[in-house]
């Protein structure tokens, strides 16, 4: 017997929730009780007194397993509201990384020259290491990963997706 | 000046402010302050059980047989951790539930205290909501906002962790607002009343079929008496036939017409054969449970269908459907049912669709071998549905062979009047469920239909109902086997009986005695209407040791991962090993 697996798609939504303790261990837990997948998860809180947070989800499913993500999400009490942003059209994705390259020579050149060419700036910088601060969609940082990954890339952070909506509209 | 009270004595004050009535409870050190304050006052009754577990069960059958919520207080860790099954039980069934819990001091609270557990953790994801209160002063709230949460929308089981030094401190306790109306939650707002577009699509829908059904659920218990007086009315002027999930039994009267039983795996032959052959499908508070569905891509394919849920998660999750209505399903079929008689809808000629189920119906799909020498398992609970039916007894079930011969062969005419653990599947569920049904029905005649291994799972309540002097009956098909395992063994793996057998019983009628019980042994055919007579005849608990045939398996049946037609009717017709795929199934 082997396991049947289908086409899947990549969503990313934008949570509003309570900014109550465990909130994110009850989104976090329904996923992996539901064996949902979470590609990046971010939240913090985006009202003047703190009261909501933000959480963006990139998550990865077929369509069926997504709208379900969206109404399991959508039922939990400390949730206001559930956008699915890939649904709802055009929106902006960003994420920042900090990428360590370590080396010398013809590599510290290479990598001070790609990293002007992808906009990462120098935010830390010794005789033998570069941090990069990057930021971009999902696809371009981890290009940048992959071209510094040549030059000597030794370590790296990144945020996770934060995601919204173009145009007037507000969620 | 206004006096600051103890959180204890807030909590006890705001139950009753609630309407609580009963409380079911297992005292530790961790709720000795609430305990105290139970002590010392005379609104809110307190029912001892003899395990946590059977504190949530009995709550559950409070709740189900009497539409109320139901509140069970026990205390931190293993006090906790024993309710957990009650309380994942309840979430799956949609029983309103508040399970108040102590917890060690809040400065204690992440040290590995004495009977310390992380009970919101554990409980985060087989609760609707919970809560770990740290202020005494926000405990009133929290206990009305967990009263709502319970009882709105899809309902299910509250918790509010409540540790010990905020049940010590004071606060100041406000009454809830005169009005009784509850408060606008900030976040939380079940839609209750469905989009009258889909209302009346779905009313063309229905008035367009030919071969209509009416598959219906726990939902429609759950929304209340109202709502299964909405289905007779929807069923009667749109004449659709109508099936019902375990959990939806008694919201239609099993004596209409237009009943086909229940559906699913251990459904009638019409009921799944209607299923599959129907044009359009109106699901009615039900979930396409995969007890019910069967497999999926060869579910009733060529339907159209309709799907009311007040659960947005519960449509399109399994099957995919035409039109779903987001709605409180007793709402929803009042609006259908106005709009359908504001156009003066006829019901269409259904008689061709009827002839055809009537075919499906001469299959006499729950026939059962007659037998002299052995006490058929139906046939007792047949006898046992004669005997009582008019007395509208509350009958609960405890989980295998026995409940699904129960859901086949006693037939309810309202609801409110079946408790059973349909979704959890937890066994030892019937005893504790008839003693809370009883306590909130106490002129009711309540048997707990169950199997000896079962009810082997919480037999410590026993001791609960001599307490409280509640006459509750337990009717044992004592066939000495795991029934349902033991089948599915003969299924699947050849016969090969895996510690499914009841070895080391216990003397049934000497446990009785032990416990203070009236017991009963039924051995014989002859025997049978005797023992239920003597058993309903007791003024107080009885236990019967009705000793059935041994290997009788539970049919019609489909296996799992067949199709609706693909129906098993009789034993005959069962084969030795299954494949690797099957095995994987549940």
């Amino acid at each position: 017997m082997h396991i049947k697996t289908e086409a899947i798609e990549r969503h990313t939504l934008a949570v509003t929730v309570e900014n109550e303790p465990g909130i994110l261990a009850r989104i976090a837990g329904m996923f992996s009780a539901r064996g949902y997948n979470i590609e990046s998860l971010t939240v913090a809180d985006v009202t003047e007194d703190a009261s909501i947070s933000r959480i963006t989800i990139v998550t990865k499913g077929p369509p069926a397993v997504i709208e379900q993500v969206v109404a399991q999400l959508d039922r939990l009490v400390p949730v206001h509201k559930v956008i699915d942003l890939t649904e709802l059209g055009p929106h902006v994705e960003r994420e920042l990384a900090l990428v360590k390259v370590a080396g010398a020579g013809d590599h510290r050149i290479e990598a001070l020259r790609l990293a002007e060419v992808y906009r990462a700036r120098v935010v830390d910088a010794t005789i033998s290491s570069f941090v990069f601060e990057v930021t971009g969609g999902t696809e371009k940082i981890d290009k940048f990963l992959e071209l510094m990954r040549e030059v000597g890339l030794v370590e790296v952070a990144r945020t996770g997706v934060a995601a919204i909506a173009r145009g007037r509209q507000v969620i | 000046m206004v006096t600051e009270r103890t959180g204890a004595d807030i909590l006890i004050e705001t139950l009753a402010d609630l309407g609580v009535e009963v409380v079911f409870g297992y005292p530790g050190g961790a709720v000795l302050p609430i305990y105290d304050a139970l002590f010392r006052q005379k609104k809110i009754r307190h029912i001892l059980v003899r395990q946590e577990g059977g504190a949530a069960h009995a709550a559950e059958g409070y709740a189900r047989s009497t539409g109320k919520p139901g509140v069970v207080l026990v205390t931190s860790g293993p006090g906790a951790t024993n309710a957990v099954t009650g309380i994942a039980d309840a979430l799956m069934d949609s029983i309103p539930m508040v399970v108040i819990t102590g917890q060690v001091p809040t400065a204690l609270i992440g040290s590995d205290a004495f009977q310390e557990a992380d009970t919101i953790g554990i409980t985060r994801h087989c609760t609707k909501h919970n809560y770990l209160v740290k202020d005494p002063a926000k405990l009133a709230d929290i206990v009305h906002e967990a009263f709502h949460i319970a009882t709105s929308g899809r309902p299910g089981p509250v918790l509010i962790d409540l540790p010990k030094d905020v049940q010590v401190a004071t606060a100041t306790y406000r009454k809830p607002a005169a009005s009784g109306a509850p408060r606008q939650h900030k976040s939380y707002r079940p839609q209750v009343k469905p989009d009258a577009a889909l209302i009346e699509a779905a009313v063309e829908m229905i008035a367009a079929a030919e071969r209509p059904i009416l598959y219906t659920g726990g939902g429609i218990i759950n929304s209340g008496p109202g709502a299964s007086q909405m289905l007779r009315e929807l069923a009667r002027i749109t004449g659709a036939p109508v099936t019902s999930t375990l959990m939806g039994l008694g919201a239609f009267p099993a004596s209409s017409g237009q009943w086909l039983g229940m559906l699913g795996m251990h459904g009638t032959y019409e009921a799944n054969m209607a299923m599959n052959r129907a044009d359009l499908i109106v699901a009615l508070g039900a979930r396409f449970d995969d007890r019910v569905t069967g497999r999926l891509d060869a579910f009733s394919p060529k339907s159209k269908k309709i799907h009311i849920d007040i659960d947005r998660s519960s449509l399109n999750k399994t099957v995919r459907v035409d039109l779903p209505i987001v709605g409180d399903v007793g709402r929803a079929m009042e609006d259908i049912i106005k709009l359908w008689k504001g156009r003066a809808h006829a019901p269409a000629n259904l008689q061709p669709w009827f002839a055809q189920i009537d075919e499906w119906r001469a299959k006499k799909s729950l026939s059962f071998p007659e037998s002299r020498e052995e006490i058929m398992p139906q046939h007792a609970i047949r006898r046992l549905y004669e005997a009582t039916h008019a007395r509208k007894p509350i009958i609960s079930t405890e989980v295998g062979q026995h409940q699904m011969w129960a859901a086949q062969h006693f037939d309810f005419e309202q609801p409110n009047k079946w408790l059973t653990s349909g979704g959890l599947g937890t066994m030892g569920y019937g005893l504790p469920a008839a003693i809370g049904a009883q306590i909130g029905n106490p002129d009711a005649l309540v048997i707990d239909i169950a199997g000896e291994a079962s009810i082997l799972m919480n037999i410590q309540e026993m001791s609960t109902a001599t307490q409280y002097r509640l006459p509750v009956k337990v009717f044992i098909l004592n066939n000495e086997y795991m029934g349902m395992v033991r089948q599915w063994q003969d299924l699947t793996y050849s016969g090969r009986h895996s510690e499914s057998y009841s070895e080391a019983l216990p003397d049934f009628v000497k446990l009785a005695e032990a416990y203070g019980w009236k017991g009963l042994r039924i051995e014989n055919v002859d025997a049978l209407d005797d023992g239920i007579s003597e058993m309903l005849a007791y003024d107080g608990p009885v236990m019967v040791d009705c000793r059935v045939a041994k290997l009788a398996n539970c049919f019609p049946m489909i296996p799992s991962g067949a199709a609706h037609t693909e129906m098993i009717l009789q034993a005959n017709e069962v084969s030795g090993e299954m494949d690797d795929e099957a095995k994987a199934l549940v």
